[in-house]
């Protein structure tokens, strides 16, 4: 009988929890629905290029017909090696999706990890780690992955992200730590504690959902920035190399042909920025939508 | 005051400690052959090897080695390249075209920036302002590279209105990398310096200064103005040390031989020894800006002081 009770009750105070009312929000922002769409598609694009490719295959190369201007038949002309450019573009999406991903999950991980070890137990634990955060943080992360990647042996996709997290975590960490202090004195937290619940019972099922927004925010508008920053390495030589795939080294080899085919720049160029600007559309309005006050 | 500026003197020792000894670690004391890693593909004879080996003190154990690693860079000894020439001499040649391209880059950040965040916070929500809130979007959006390249294929190659790349014309080939370069962040400038001058628009104090009847303009840069420069001074001074970062982008787009130039010339070489110690000294700067910026503001905001 308690049961139909409490629905009744729920269903007169509106179900308004922070998400459903964000979400609220969010379905009428159309910066939102832009950056949603963006990712959407170039998610999509990084899952089964093919699709999106029409059948063409960025390998299927013709030196005869290097460097054409986009016509009908290859709609971004042809590359250098006189490859279909549009298929390469749409290619490309893959090692940029993928180092964003893989580099903001290392980050989350990590940050989560760390900021909430130090924001929860305080003390030593905090100080010690807090000043290890400030150490990395001294090293910009352009710098920092710049140097790792300089001295190791082969460049991958995992290489280029590892060096990515290895010198980004630490926002996500700071962002993690304060949360969790602001988080671990609330009564919920003394109640649990006085029930007799473990730290790590305390720490995964009541602090942490609670702390995780500001980070996830972060993070969505971070995978924007490591996109950028892979294809500012790959183009300085120093990140992925051919054969792989990605706009990064387009942009590179497009950059001396910039006067007589600006085609070759145009297009890798446009992907990468509508990506970035994308999740920074999405960060964006999830900011807005998570604290009411700044709408 | 005094305390704070010690305590907070104390506490960048740790940190520059613990960057270099991370950039140490990173080159000499990962799994694998420093030597050859830092050689790139080009294999090295043995007696070259050896002769590297002692000159970085490779035998010894690693807290020797980086005590003397150390020692080596407060005397400035960044290393060498491949034909013997020491780092430091790059560096000496290099910094003037780096500290220029920085100077104007600062500049029109600071110009560009507060201006548009000052109009924008005028007329709140009016096209102007909108169009601030969307050209910044996108100008943070547009990684540098591509932005670099826009710049120079538009302005320097269609248009013909500024050099295309080098330094040949003196400070006007600085003007087009110095925008490039500072784009990112007058983006944040404007956005920093409209929030702020927004904020301080329904202060309390600003009320008081309307009611007893001072001019617009008076408010506006006197009380509004002054107080939001705070934090878009803080921003602009830490960021003299991320735009040497940017520039190694930035100079090789428009190949101004600066120090990013050096390092991107060195990283297509494969002449890590060059990369590393360039990269030392640039993080070296980044602390130190980050380290006077906090300074200055206790000396500007008493109210930090207390933290």
């Amino acid at each position: 009988m308690t049961e139909p009770a409490g629905v009744e009750a729920e269903e007169l105070v509106g179900q308004s929890s922070v998400w459903a009312d964000a979400w609220k929000y969010l379905r009428t922002n159309p910066l939102f629905l832009i950056g949603l769409t963006v990712m959407v598609v170039m998610v999509a694009m990084a899952l089964f290029p093919s699709v999106f490719a029409l059948g063409a295959d960025p390998t299927d190369c013709d030196l005869s017909m290097s460097r054409r201007p986009p016509s009908a038949e290859h709609w971004f002309g042809m590359d250098l090696q006189g490859c279909d450019y549009y298929a390469n573009v749409i290619y490309g999406a893959r090692t940029s999706v993928a180092i964003g991903v893989l580099t903001v999950i290392g980050v989350l991980v990590i940050g989560v990890l760390v900021g909430s070890l130090a924001g929860y137990f305080g003390g030593w634990a905090d100080t010690v780690l807090a000043r290890i955060t400030d150490v990395f943080f001294g090293i910009p992360l352009f710098l920092g992955a710049l140097v790792l990647l300089t001295v190791s042996a082969q460049r991958s996709v995992w290489t280029v992200s590892l060096a990515l997290v290895v010198f980004g975590w630490m926002t996500a960490m700071r962002l993690v730590r304060s949360s969790v202090v602001s988080i671990r004195g609330a009564d919920y937290v003394l109640a649990a504690q006085a029930l007799g619940a473990s730290s790590g019972r305390i720490l995964v099922r009541h602090i942490l959902p609670n702390a995780l927004a500001p980070v996830l925010i972060y993070a969505t508008i971070a995978v924007g920035t490591f996109i950028s920053a892979e294809a500012a390495l790959t183009y300085l030589g120093i990140g992925l190399q051919a054969p792989e795939i990605s706009w990064g080294l387009q942009i590179n080899v497009a950059q001396s042909l910039i006067g007589s085919s600006p085609h070759l720049l145009f297009f890798p160029a446009l992907f990468l920025s509508v990506t970035v600007l994308g999740f920074i559309l999405l960060g964006d309005a999830l900011r807005d939508a998570l604290d009411p006050k700044r709408r | 005051m005094t305390r704070f500026v010690l305590r907070r003197l104390l506490l960048t020792i740790p940190v520059l400690i613990g960057a270099s000894l991370l950039i140490y670690a990173m080159v000499y004391a990962l799994p694998g052959d420093p030597v050859r890693a830092l050689a790139g593909d080009r294999p090295l004879s043995p007696a070259v090897q050896a002769q590297i080996r002692a000159e970085f003190n490779l035998d010894d154990p690693f807290p020797v080695q980086y005590a003397k690693y150390i020692w080596g860079l407060l005397h400035g000894d960044f290393g060498q390249d491949f034909s013997g020439r020491p780092v430091l001499e790059i560096i000496g040649q290099r910094l003037p075209v780096t500290v220029k391209l920085t100077i104007v880059a600062v500049f029109f950040e600071a110009l560009f920036g507060i201006a548009a965040g000052i109009l924008a916070s005028l007329r709140r929500n009016s096209f102007f302002d909108n169009l601030v809130l969307i050209s910044t979007t996108l100008l943070v959006s547009i990684p540098v590279f591509v932005l670099g390249f826009l710049a120079q294929f538009v302005f320097g190659f269609k248009l013909g209105w500024f050099p295309i790349a080098g330094v040949a014309d003196g400070w006007v080939s600085y003007l087009l990398p110095g925008l490039v370069l500072a784009s990112l962040s007058m983006a944040y400038v404007a956005r920093l310096t409209r929030t702020a001058m927004l904020e301080a628009f329904s202060a309390d104090y600003i009320r008081t200064a309307r009611a007893k009847g001072v001019g617009r303009s008076r408010i506006v840069m006197r009380h509004a103005f002054r107080n939001s420069l705070i934090p878009v001074v803080t921003f602009i001074g830490a960021d003299i040390g991320s735009l040497l970062g940017g520039a190694i982008v930035t100079e090789s787009v428009f190949n101004l031989p600066g120090l990013g130039r050096a390092i991107f010339d060195a990283v297509r070489s494969q002449q890590g020894p060059v990369v590393v110690g360039i990269v030392t000294l640039m993080v070296f700067f980044y602390i130190f800006f980050n380290l006077v910026v906090d300074v200055l503001y206790a000396v500007i905001d008493p109210r930090i002081r207390y933290d």
